[in-house]
């Protein structure tokens, strides 16, 4: 008789135990999956990607914000004396400098989500101020206090004419 | 006949003697108190949420489209649905002051200690849900507040290491709080009071399982207890009554009162309003994320806030029974907190100036101190209570108990030398 074939085999039956749950626990790991990725952003909501903005009729120191991707995103174009304080430093917290921001030192293109809980910030000067928690920032959308960690982010966007841009894509 | 048909139930379902050893026989300490009635209440709000919240789900529709204007519908088109939907809302604040009382009653009389951790942890595991599901259900109208709230709540999982960016989406199912964070928050605010009832039954389980606790802090010989039915039954129901008279102003004269009024106006995901507030029942926790400079640090002192109190067993090192009720130091300690939490609230309701800030930040110091003192302060106060002197009785008894946690202690020691 072979050992394995003894009753009181335990290490078979350990082995097998062993065995069973885990493949039995792959298995609902596996079922998981597609509960978890349906809550995933469907197809509908990934195809409102890109957002074209005639920019001819916003005047020096206006802003403007439009949707994209459901989010607002300010434009501003901005004044000599702006571009100037906004070159002058390199903003706050998150030190970046303001040509690194901006594809045409007048046009400052920015998603408006505070960077803190994803408020709207709203436009007082110099700058942008979050009401939700006092977060503000300069005329680069980069912090300069409070609790935000990040600057404003710059979405991908292009110029198609010189007063067109498509933002989504760069 | 009935007894007829109990009989036949009871040879194949133990109806009588469930009855008979979780009800009405149910041993009760008698010095019960007023404080004691809170469980039961919130065991009633809970019920009352449920059944005006299927009313109000048979109407409401979640869509961004039309939720705003189904809410309008409840009110002023549906039968009584103006009341529904404010028992349903008042319901909410009221399940909330309930459970904090209960709460409160807890951490003063010390019911958290020994036998019952396990009956207050599954209580704090109560308080997320809780916490969740009223988070969920405030989304729902689709007013400003609702719809800035949910942005800023789900916006907290950005502090979750490596994956931040991408839980938020998931959470919400769109890049922005959108429709699909709509519908998925209402099948989940319908489903988890189901899950709360599943918890309440532990909780309960875990209850007479280690009995109530009572004001003296001491458990009570079996002649000092007597039968819930008739004499809890009655103080709890007279309990209610006090509690429906309020509930009911509420409802009936100032049910807008616990509605911020910014929610009246359509959701906008293109502007935040100025002033944005959670509930009151979230103030304090709230004043605490804001209280901290960092981003991370903030949401993890926010959620550390809420679980603080499941610490409560281990924190507390005091062998003197009975809680603040015959411990000054600790009495004084827990006023003390009691106020810290209304500076919290008060912090956390008003937009944020650099003197509120500042007061914010001492405030959420205090409140972490005041859990993390509680060692060392329970001890010195124990020394000091023990050299003042204390009744024979309770030394004796305080005596007994610590043996037996020594036995206890020393029980798997024994089992490892058995074995060898």
């Amino acid at each position: 008789m072979n050992k394995s074939d003894e009753l009181d085999d335990t290490g078979r039956r350990n082995f097998l135990v062993k065995v069973t749950s885990v493949v039995g626990g792959v298995g609902v790991a596996a079922t998981c999956v597609p509960f978890v990725a349906s809550m995933n952003p469907s197809s509908d909501v990934l195809a409102k990607a890109e957002t074209e903005v005639d920019l001819s009729d916003i005047t020096p120191g206006a802003m403007r914000t439009v949707a994209w991707q459901g989010k607002p995103v300010f434009i501003l174009r901005r004044t000599p004396d702006q571009i100037k304080s906004s070159s002058a430093s390199n903003g706050g917290s998150d030190p970046e400098p303001d040509n690194k921001r901006v594809q045409h030192p007048e046009w400052l293109v920015v998603v408006g989500v505070c960077t803190h809980m994803g408020c709207v910030p709203n436009k007082e000067e110099p700058g942008w101020t979050c009401h939700c928690h006092g977060s503000q920032y300069d005329d680069s959308g980069r912090v300069i206090r409070g609790p935000a960690p990040k600057n404003l982010e710059v979405p991908p966007y292009r110029f198609v004419t010189e007063n067109k841009i498509i933002i989504g894509k760069a | 006949m009935p007894n007829r048909i109990i009989k036949w139930i009871d040879q194949r379902f133990p109806l009588t003697s469930f009855v008979k050893h979780e009800l009405t026989g149910y041993p009760t300490p008698r010095n019960l108190s007023y404080w004691w009635n809170f469980g039961f209440l919130a065991g009633f709000v809970l019920m009352l949420q449920v059944a005006t919240g299927i009313f109000l789900a048979m109407h409401y529709k979640a869509d961004v489209a039309l939720s705003f204007d189904s809410i309008q519908h409840i009110m002023r088109d549906v039968n009584y649905g103006w009341l529904l939907r404010y028992m349903h809302s008042t319901g909410a604040s009221a399940f909330f002051f309930v459970i904090f009382v209960h709460m409160a009653r807890t951490l003063y009389y010390g019911s958290y200690r020994a036998p019952r951790e396990l009956l207050w942890w599954t209580g704090q595991g109560l308080l997320l849900l809780l916490m969740a599901t009223a988070f969920m259900g405030y989304l729902l109208p689709w007013g400003q507040m609702s719809f800035w709230g949910a942005t800023v709540i789900t916006n907290l999982f950005q502090a979750t290491p490596f994956y931040g960016e991408q839980v938020v989406i998931w959470l919400r199912g769109d890049y922005t709080v959108g429709d699909a964070t709509l519908s998925r928050f209402f099948a989940l605010h319908y489903l988890f009071p189901f899950i709360i009832i599943g918890a309440v039954i532990v909780h309960l389980v875990a209850l007479h399982s280690v009995k109530s606790s009572n004001p003296s802090g001491i458990d009570l010989a079996a002649k000092d207890n007597i039968p819930f039915h008739p004499y809890f039954t009655i103080k709890d129901l007279y309990g209610l009554g006090l509690f429906l008279m309020v509930y009911c102003v509420f409802v009936f004269f100032m049910p807008n009162s616990l509605i911020e009024p910014a929610n009246n106006i359509p959701a906008n995901p293109m502007q935040t309003p100025n002033h944005i507030v959670p509930e009151w029942y979230f103030l304090p926790f709230y004043a605490i994320l804001r209280s901290v400079p960092n981003m991370v640090g903030g949401v993890v002192a926010m959620g550390l806030s809420v679980m603080m109190f499941a610490f409560m067993p281990f924190l507390d090192r005091s062998r003197i029974p009975g809680g603040a009720h015959y411990r000054p130091i600790y009495r004084l300690q827990f006023y003390l907190f009691m106020l810290d939490m209304l500076v919290l609230g008060y912090v956390g309701y008003v937009p944020p100036t650099s003197q509120t800030m500042l007061i914010g930040q001492i405030a959420t110091l205090c409140y972490f101190a005041s859990f993390f003192l509680v060692p060392f302060i329970s001890k010195v106060e124990e020394r000091w209570l023990i050299k003042r002197g204390l009744p024979p009785q309770l030394m004796a008894l305080m005596e007994s108990e610590s043996a037996g946690i020594a036995k206890r202690k020393l029980k798997p020691q024994r089992r490892k030398g058995d074995m060898a």
